[in-house]
């Protein structure tokens, strides 16, 4: 038992850090400085040059098979990669879709000509995708989705909405699975297609959250016409071909989200409570020691998934805890982080409170991440049917034409 | 990276799991918890000759020389069957005792027949219901003699030597080597949450023993020794709450109520995913403890204290969930749903419960941030 790299997998990361030491800068302090998620002009051009020079240094496709203009290195490396990237600061958010789920998809299920003329400039960086999956309808329940495509002649003409898409206002193609056939079984009648997200009929608004940022968008369709030689896989099977993007989503080996376990411990630390450290109370110390606990067995996780990786085995379900555990933690942290503070633990200047508001921005974004990427309902749920094996929920759409399917007014 | 056991190791674990399934089903434990027999000596037989007493025990004292890792794979399986045997006491206690701080003298004498299973060893720390705070202990030593009341001690009633915690006139804790079958010892098992696992109350009378390791460092050992032992009865916890939340699901998925199996309600299937997150995180917490023991790490007291915090509420949490889960029937003395949760707060308070381990924790966190 140890953590050692391979002799392979040291060479590799002793590249993949001189890479970062040319091209990034180190991080340093605190996690304040890795909020910034703003997606404007200025970070979107810096995160285009990143991209272009992490492709032309051959990391910008670590795992991906050389036709494709890959490395075809085994997912370790792509986690090696991660895990140096994790100390520098770098532009991060324009391009982890796009190559993480939609590119794999069209390479999947697209033609060798897709291939051929849409995964280059998307490596380079020069071209960015997004996925048009969630709607209004239905964001956990996917497969309930109402966006429309009806045949006409070569093409398909797309009506409806879709939301929360990351970079849809920046983005210059996306892929979107919609309604082919109402009048079969929900999961049947789905077919995917990509597209231009400049083609005429797009409407792209931005969505303000909680938070106050926008990373996501709502995009309305009217009378969008697609070619049907852009259809990804056979017309009707478009929840199979979504499975398969929804499959490559990229391992969780990133960095959990702060504040986490080492920021509270250093608030606790600086300020008074009652004329004393508050790390110095008795109730304060044991959340400490859980939330180490539960952090450092999210760490520990990641390396068994690792070493299932670096051993060539395909790793196993323990995975499937990470989100759901680290999302719960970020909130706690965050709230208690503010209760340490008194009165004043609802100043959002960041002048005027510990590490500059970090712990009062997390309380109003935490609640994004216990719902992006999968509900905590629906992780418990996946990890109940496909870890533990319990049969899955009685359905009431079961079995019934979609058109047949009861809808809420909401 | 190399974070999970050696392929040996998992062989090892495979061979100890067929072992027990065989020889150690529930109705071997429920004998002891019923009070047919002090402690499953055929078990104890069984494991000493497939060498497992020995594993961490040097060769040169008549063990296995597997080390540490390994024997963390069988104490996954010993805690996931519940083995009614004094394992823990002989082996992780009383022969790690030996092995941190005997002399050359005290190993040779001890550690061959405690490898062999031959001997029975154990700890007494204890003295009544009372969390160790500071206070000074009231059992005594005095030129190679002790006095007091060491209560609750594991297999105290039948073990052949025990390491005792006493104060002396310089030192608040040293520890002394005893042998238990004297006149000056009195020994009458005690009920306890779980009568699986025997236990005693001893009284010393003046009875004769001998110091392990210096004095001033008693206190020391002790915690050296706790972290050491924590790691390991962490990997009981794991492999318990493990074999606990596959019975919880095993019953969800065949019970039907309301004309499906209960298992396909979210209202369970939500519990049993969260203690899953629970189990896991155990689990990782674990093979921490594992690689500091195996590689004698600095981080072992951090890793020992997390891998004890995760596997304590990892195993309550799996034994009481599955009571739940089973309704009625977990409650009744025949099923077996309770062997697992009076194991799981029984190893939760061996070492000190969950409030100092967490202290300990964070102590050690902040020790590491002021060097």
């Amino acid at each position: 038992m140890d953590f050692n790299d391979s002799p392979e997998e040291a060479a590799f990361r002793a590249e993949a850090r001189a890479f970062f030491e040319k091209n990034a800068t180190r991080k340093s302090g605190h996690a304040a400085a890795q909020r910034s998620r703003a997606d404007d002009a200025a970070n979107l051009a810096a995160a285009k040059d990143f991209q272009r020079r992490k492709a032309e240094a051959g990391f910008a496709a670590i795992t991906w098979p050389k036709a494709f203009g890959g490395r075809g290195l085994p997912p370790i490396m792509q986690v090696i990669f991660n895990q140096e990237q994790a100390s520098f600061e770098v532009p991060r958010g324009f391009f982890e879709i796009g190559l993480g789920m939609c590119i794999p998809t069209l390479m999947k299920h697209g033609t060798p000509e897709h291939a051929k003329r849409y995964v280059p400039p998307a490596v380079r960086g020069d071209e960015i995708w997004c996925q048009l999956f969630s709607e209004p309808v239905g964001g956990s329940d996917l497969a309930g989705l109402i966006t429309r495509a009806v045949r006409d002649g070569d093409d398909w003409v797309i009506n409806g909405q879709k939301i929360w898409t990351s970079g849809a206002h920046y983005c210059d193609f996306g892929i979107i699975v919609v309604r082919t056939d109402p009048n079969v079984a929900k999961h049947e009648g789905l077919t995917m297609f990509f597209l231009d997200m400049k083609s005429p009929g797009i409407e792209v608004r931005r969505i303000k959250q909680v938070s106050g940022t926008s990373n996501f968008n709502e995009v309305f369709f009217t009378d969008v016409r697609v070619p049907d030689s852009q259809r990804l896989g056979a017309v009707g099977e478009g929840w199979k071909v979504s499975l398969t993007t929804l499959m490559n989503e990229r391992l969780a080996v990133g960095e959990a989200p702060a504040p986490d376990f080492d920021d509270i411990f250093h608030l606790a630390r600086e300020v008074t409570v009652e004329g004393k450290p508050a790390i110095a109370d008795r109730a304060m110390r044991e959340k400490l020691a859980d939330w180490y606990v539960e952090t450092q067995g999210l760490k520990l996780t990641k390396f068994r998934t690792m070493t299932a990786l670096s051993r060539s085995q395909t790793p196993g379900p323990e995975a499937s805890i990470t989100k759901l555990v680290s999302a719960t933690k970020l909130q706690e942290i965050a709230s208690t982080g503010m209760d340490l503070l008194g009165e004043g633990g609802s100043l959002m200047e960041e002048s005027e409170v510990p590490a500059a508001a970090l712990f009062q921005q997390a309380l109003l974004y935490s609640p994004g991440l216990r719902i992006a990427g999968g509900t905590d309902e629906i992780l418990r749920n996946i990890i109940a049917e496909r870890v533990l094996g319990l049969p899955a929920d009685m359905r009431a759409d079961k079995e019934l034409p979609f058109n047949k399917i009861p809808r809420g007014k909401r | 990276m190399n974070f999970d056991f050696s392929d040996d190791e998992k062989r090892l674990k495979e061979e100890a799991h067929g072992f027990l399934n065989d020889r150690c089903p529930p109705k071997a434990v429920r004998r002891v918890l019923e009070g047919e027999l002090p402690f499953d000596r055929d078990l104890w037989r069984g494991v000493a000759e497939l060498g497992w007493t020995g594993a961490a025990i040097p060769e040169a004292y008549g063990g296995v020389g597997l080390g540490h890792v390994g024997l963390c794979a069988l104490a996954e399986e010993l805690g996931a069957a519940l083995a009614p045997i004094p394992f823990a006491s002989s082996i992780y206690l009383a022969a790690e005792a030996l092995l941190l701080a005997g002399t050359e003298a005290q190993k040779s004498r001890w550690l061959p027949k405690l490898a062999t299973g031959q001997l029975i060893g154990t700890i007494a720390v204890a003295e009544g219901a009372e969390a160790r705070s500071g206070k000074p202990l009231a059992t005594s030593a005095e030129g190679g003699r002790l006095s007091g009341t060491k209560l609750p001690v594991a297999d105290g009633a039948y073990a052949d030597i025990a390491i005792v915690a006493a104060r002396t006139a310089k030192s608040p804790l040293a520890l002394y080597v005893v042998e238990l079958n004297q006149p000056e010892i009195d020994r009458a098992p005690v009920k306890t949450i779980d009568p699986s696992r025997g236990h005693a109350r001893l009284t010393f009378r003046g009875a004769k023993a001998e110091p392990l390791g210096s004095e001033a460092d008693g206190e020391a050992i002790l915690k050296r020794l706790y972290d050491r032992a924590a790691i390991l009865v962490g990997f009981e916890q794991v492999g318990g709450a493990s074999v606990a939340l596959d019975m919880a699901c095993n019953y969800a998925r065949e019970r039907y109520a309301f004309g499906r199996p209960i298992g396909s309600q979210q209202a369970v299937k939500h519990k049993l995913a969260d203690v899953y997150c629970a189990v896991e995180l155990a689990r990782s917490n674990a093979y921490w403890g594992a690689w500091a023991l195996g590689a004698d790490a600095p981080e072992l007291p951090l890793a020992a204290a997390t891998a004890r915090v995760a596997g304590s509420r990892a195993f309550y949490v799996a034994s009481k969930e599955n009571i739940q889960v089973h309704g009625g029937m977990g409650f009744t003395w025949e099923g077996d749903c309770h062997l697992y949760y009076r194991r799981a707060k029984h190893l939760a308070l061996m070492l000190g419960a969950a409030p100092e381990w967490k202290e300990k924790l964070v102590n050690e966190i902040e020790r590491r941030n002021a060097a």
